[in-house]
């Protein structure tokens, strides 16, 4: 069964927060990871695996680099769930 | 020395307390820093040794969720230390180019190389930490208090297993008298209180196996001594010019007056039983401090507790200060702190300086029997020390045939 967008967004900004200190509720679709949160590539490697453990789907290296937004990520993670 | 250079903040976090007071008062109380050890892996592989001196206040209760995820321990005890001390000097204002770190560890990240290694065998290279190789570096430490500090004039790292940070203020000499540099965050750290690391020590019969009394473990100079006892934690010393300190008004503790290393190359492990090189480290520092071994009034030793070590730092000691020796008041540290490895240095440069600043010598403790052979006025309550221009060194020694000698004086303005 796939999740809702609302609830990933709500898992994610758990898992972006517990990284990186940001706010869960600055961590919004529209959100770019780079240029508004300024997650580094380090940051965004643990964030991904951290989403694949507790989303149970599996987001592969080439993937990544698309997931420029966090609207992207929550859709991918949607899709493959 | 061409400049004279001045310490004007210290900061530690150690089995003793969590902070610099918290120490220093449970050291002058004769408080013991070593206890048994609350862990599993204890019993799970059945280590040998089942106590240590765990730093009194987990870095989780000081540092953000964020800090401990991303920091090794050992980097997590190096910025809290290197932060108290950066306020203990009044957050000097320097130029990110003239701000230097000279910060040491023995060991680096063995909890996250080792934690990583696990991850890898349960659940493959997916799931290793990004983070793992800048966290394992052992100059991990060093870049997250330059990091923080905003230190853009070097940050460097020299391990010399338990001679490293007191290389480390050595090498603070070096660089403020160059020139190029006005303030150095000098320090060391260690955080090897992991079954591995515990169990190699074991492995060589380093550490001392008095499980049943884990305070009175530490006995540096005593007749039963069985070997050292691990400890953990941080310390750090703003050192700085005189010509620095005095322009921006800050409070002086104490002269940084000379530094030296000096090598074996007799053993790796054993010291050279003659003390030819640990001398030679010290008679090095008191002439970079233009003083004579008269002048030294106090003494605080590497004196691990290890049968072979507390000897020969004795002989050392007595070709150097010859009959003299007699009149130094010496402690022992390590008997209250347990030993921080390459934090050790650092933590027994702090409380030189301030037996020199308080003119109180710390004790040593368990000095149950004094060993016949090691003929030493150690010191097991508090003493005080003479008013007056006065002089102390502090001895670190490491595997490896390292010797490294600092010394301190009395600021006299």
């Amino acid at each position: 069964m796939a999740l809702s967008q609302a609830d990933v967004l709500a898992g994610l900004a758990e898992i972006v927060n517990e990284e990186t200190g940001i706010a869960a509720s600055d961590v919004q679709l529209d959100k770019h990871f780079t240029n508004d949160l300024d997650i580094d590539s380090i940051s965004m490697m643990t964030i991904v695996v951290n989403c694949e453990d507790k989303f149970g789907v599996k987001i592969p290296d080439e993937e990544v680099k698309n997931l420029e937004t966090v609207g992207d990520a929550v859709n991918f993670i949607v899709s493959a769930s | 020395m061409t400049k004279k250079l001045v310490v004007t903040g210290v900061g530690a976090t150690t089995p003793l307390g969590g902070d610099v007071a918290s120490t220093w008062k449970a050291l002058l109380e004769g408080k013991s820093g070593i206890s048994t050890l609350d862990k599993d892996w204890i019993e799970k592989y059945e280590v040998p040794v089942t106590f240590a001196g765990q730093a009194a206040v987990p870095a989780s209760e000081v540092l953000t969720l964020q800090e401990t995820k991303r920091l090794d321990p050992s980097s997590q005890f190096a910025l809290i230390a290197a932060r108290e001390a950066w306020a203990d000097a009044g957050s000097p204002e320097v130029s990110p180019e003239r701000l230097s770190v000279e910060f040491s560890t023995g060991i680096g990240g063995v909890w996250t190389l080792l934690d990583a290694f696990d991850t890898l065998k349960e659940r493959g290279p997916r799931r290793v930490l990004p983070m793992t190789v800048p966290m394992l570096m052992p100059n991990g430490p060093a870049a997250a208090v330059g990091m923080e500090f905003a230190a853009r004039g070097g940050v460097r790292t020299s391990v010399s297993a338990c001679a490293s940070s007191t290389e480390a203020i050595a090498n603070a000499i070096t660089r403020l008298q160059s020139g190029e540099i006005d303030v150095v965050i000098a320090g060391g750290c260690e955080a090897a209180i992991h079954p591995l690391p515990v169990s190699a020590f074991a492995a060589m019969h380093a550490l001392s196996k008095r499980n049943d009394e884990p305070e009175k473990a530490s006995r540096p100079y005593d007749v039963n001594r069985d070997g050292f006892v691990m400890g953990e934690g941080g310390a750090a010393l703003i050192i700085e010019t005189e010509e620095h300190a005095k322009a921006r008004g800050a409070r002086i503790y104490a002269e940084l007056a000379g530094g030296a290393v000096t090598s074996d190359a007799y053993h790796i492990t054993a010291p050279d039983p003659a003390g030819s090189g640990a001398a030679r480290a010290m008679l090095s520092t008191l002439e970079q401090a233009g003083a004579t071994i008269a002048d030294v009034v106090h003494i605080n030793a590497h004196a691990t507790s290890t049968p072979v070590g507390d000897i020969a730092e004795y002989n050392a000691l007595r070709r150097v200060f010859g009959d003299h020796l007699d009149n130094i008041a010496v402690t022992a540290t390590k008997s209250s702190t347990g030993h921080l490895l390459g934090g050790a240095g650092a933590v027994e440069a702090i409380f030189t300086v301030l037996a020199i600043h308080e003119r109180v010598v710390p004790p040593t403790i368990n000095l149950d029997n004094p060993d016949p052979e090691i003929k030493l006025d150690v010191v097991t309550t508090p003493r005080k020390l003479a008013e007056g221009p006065i002089l102390a060194i502090s001895n670190s020694f490491g595997f490896g045939g390292h010797n490294a000698v600092v010394a301190f004086r009395s600021y006299e303005g």
